[in-house]
């Protein structure tokens, strides 16, 4: 009960001072706001990328090593496009075989950023060639049906929303200023993919094997190998014995799975957010600069009312509690409506920048906006530390004369 | 049977240290109030009249010397058994009413008795210390910046009454009030001391000091009559 003639004494102060004090708690609104906001956006590109890569974990992704160690590209694909020279021969294809013969081992050729011409719009997209049978394996159909005929070819979810393509509808490949493009005929759509250790189909074109090598050539010289291995517990293990028998002489291939590229991935993405959320931060010290500033102006101005209020029997302790509940009801305040504008701002941010708001309605996500609100408001406790100390140690006598 | 006092100074001697010397404020000073007394405390400004009330306020404590306080030496006293004391046996009325701004005459005199009984007044002893003073409940709503002088001092008046305490220090409780005002306020002081509070009460003005039983004159720190 006692307790209530402080915070009313607070309350009215902060009332009396509402311009002010409403500036101070704008502050605070923004630094949570900056900070929440930034982790909601880290917390739901990581959760979508691990979900995605999850999806995949038991995929393995064999890739020649580049001669000019070059490599460390994120993407095991990366590597092997970045160096024509190098390739998986039909050698090492059969040593993958033997070892991965429980599972499905899919030989790709691919050539990336290649010409595309769809109606009058050119773009660039990777095209992989694949034996149809290697298709059905590794890839899942959305509408139409796998490869069939001679220039069928399956596209990617990304090529199709973009261009509003149909079953049939013609695509040419290759510049055409470097010669004659090939055309093919779209037979079949493949699911969206995500994020994928070797073959991504999202914005690619999907050919066959034959169909390939006649354009590009280099049979049996193979960009890479994707192994989808049938039981999950042994892809490590798969992946060691196939590095150990292909690595015997020389290193020629490099094995990947998910889990290292998840790795590379959460904490790419987690350097980067914790450095905008750090920049976020600033924003949240800028306003804890400003409620000091606003809480030693409080002191100073109320010098007398806490002479008076020491004079008729009010303990340190509890001048201490009147001006802290002060600076809590500003953190308070201005964290909760940061909270409020934190979580549709979040939301937004999710749909305008990820545009997918799966992952932000999770509690690894939502729980960003609970530390924003706690961090607010222990930085107006905290700033509000020093005034409450100074106030709470006035002399009385100096405080009742001052004016 | 011979009461004690109920405030007795031994010596005290309060020394506030500066730059350019030490000032004495006050030079031991031995004095001994009984209880029911009215006592009236003159002197020029910078004489340690205002000291002297603040050491027996508790405000501060002697550089040397002992005070007793209702029996208790609050020479080693802490901060909070001071502000108990403060709280519990001293009622304090000031020239410049010195009543707090945030909160409705109502609530002001509520307020140390918050701070004692830990609860709100269910019994209507506020209202009523309130109506004695001639406070109604229409003025009694109103903030200080709202009420005269006179009535403010009323509400200090019984804000000082509210705990109950056996002493009332007083400090210029005229001094901002006209003639009328003051002179009213000089009776209710006289009335309060009739019912056996103690009163020791700052004043320059003689008129005023004639309320007392005894004036005591200090001059340069030291009580001289």
């Amino acid at each position: 009960m006692i307790g209530d003639i402080f915070f009313s004494l607070s309350v009215r102060s902060v009332r009396l001072h509402f311009l002010r004090s409403l500036l101070a708690a704008l502050g605070i609104v923004i630094g949570v706001v900056a900070i929440s906001s930034m982790g909601i956006l880290g917390t739901n590109m990581t959760l979508s990328i691990t979900a995605s890569l999850s999806e995949n974990a038991n995929e393995l992704s064999v890739n020649p090593v580049s001669g000019t160690g070059g490599g460390g590209g994120m993407f095991g694909s990366q590597q092997s496009e970045s160096d024509d020279d190098q390739c998986i021969d039909r050698d090492q294809v059969r040593d993958i075989r033997r070892i991965a013969i429980q599972d499905t081992v899919i030989p790709i050729y691919s050539e990336s950023g290649e010409t595309i011409t769809i109606g009058d719009e050119e773009t660039r997209c990777t095209i992989y060639g694949l034996k149809p049978e290697d298709v059905v394996a590794g890839i899942k159909i959305s509408e139409g049906s796998y490869l069939k005929g001679s220039s069928g070819a399956i596209v990617g979810s990304e090529l199709q929303e973009r261009y509003s393509l149909h079953i049939g509808s013609r695509i040419k490949i290759g510049d055409p200023d470097e010669g004659t493009p090939h055309i093919v005929r779209v037979v079949g759509f493949a699911e969206e993919k995500g994020m994928s250790m070797a073959l991504n189909p999202d914005n690619a074109i999907i050919v066959d094997a034959k169909l390939f090598v006649d354009w590009y050539g280099g049979e049996y010289e193979y960009d890479q190998v994707l192994i989808i291995v049938s039981d999950i517990n042994t892809v490590t293990e798969t992946g060691d014995a196939i590095e150990e028998q292909l690595n015997r002489k020389e290193e020629t291939v490099s094995v990947r799975d998910s889990s290292g590229m998840l790795e590379n991935v959460t904490s790419s993405l987690s350097t980067m957010t914790s450095f905008v959320t750090a920049i976020g931060a600033i924003s949240l010290l800028v306003a804890a600069t400003s409620i000091f500033n606003v809480m030693m102006m409080s002191v100073t101005e109320r010098i007398k009312e806490i002479g008076i209020l020491r004079s008729i029997g009010t303990k340190k302790r509890e001048i201490l509690k009147m001006i802290l509940y002060e600076a809590s009801i500003l953190g308070l305040v201005g964290s909760i409506i940061g909270g409020i504008m934190s979580f549709v701002g979040g939301y937004l941010i999710c749909m305008i920048m990820l545009s997918d708001t799966t992952y932000f309605w999770m509690p690894a996500s939502l729980v960003n906006i609970a530390n924003g609100v706690v961090v607010g408001i222990a930085i107006c406790i905290f700033s509000g530390m020093y005034p409450a100390w100074r106030a709470a140690n006035l002399d009385p006598i100096e405080a009742l004369r001052s004016n | 049977m011979e009461k004690n006092p109920v405030i007795r100074l031994e010596r005290v001697k309060k020394v506030y240290p500066l730059a350019s010397g030490d000032v004495v404020a006050l030079d031991s000073v031995s004095l001994s109030i009984m209880p029911g007394e009215f006592i009236a405390i003159m002197g020029p400004s910078g004489s340690g009249k205002s000291t002297l009330l603040n050491q027996i306020g508790c405000l501060d404590t002697p550089t040397s010397g002992d005070l007793w306080i209702s029996g208790i030496n609050i020479r080693h006293l802490s901060d909070n058994e001071l502000t108990d004391l403060r709280r519990d046996k001293i009622g304090y009325i000031f020239q410049n009413f010195h009543l707090i701004p945030l909160l409705t005459a109502y609530e002001n005199v509520e307020y140390p008795f918050l701070l004692q009984n830990h609860q709100h007044d269910k019994s209507g002893h506020i209202s009523t210390l309130l109506s004695s003073v001639g406070i109604d409940i229409y003025l009694a709503e109103h903030r200080p910046s709202e009420l005269s002088g006179g009535q403010q001092q009323r509400v200090a008046i019984a804000r000082a009454l509210v705990n109950n305490p056996p002493i009332l220090l007083c400090d210029e409780p005229t001094g901002n009030l006209d003639s009328k005002t003051g002179l009213q306020i000089m009776e209710m002081l006289q009335s309060l001391n009739e019912q056996g509070r103690t009163i020791i009460m700052v004043t320059h003005d003689s008129a005023i000091a004639g309320y007392a039983d005894r004036i005591i004159v200090i001059r340069d720190g030291r009580i001289v009559s």
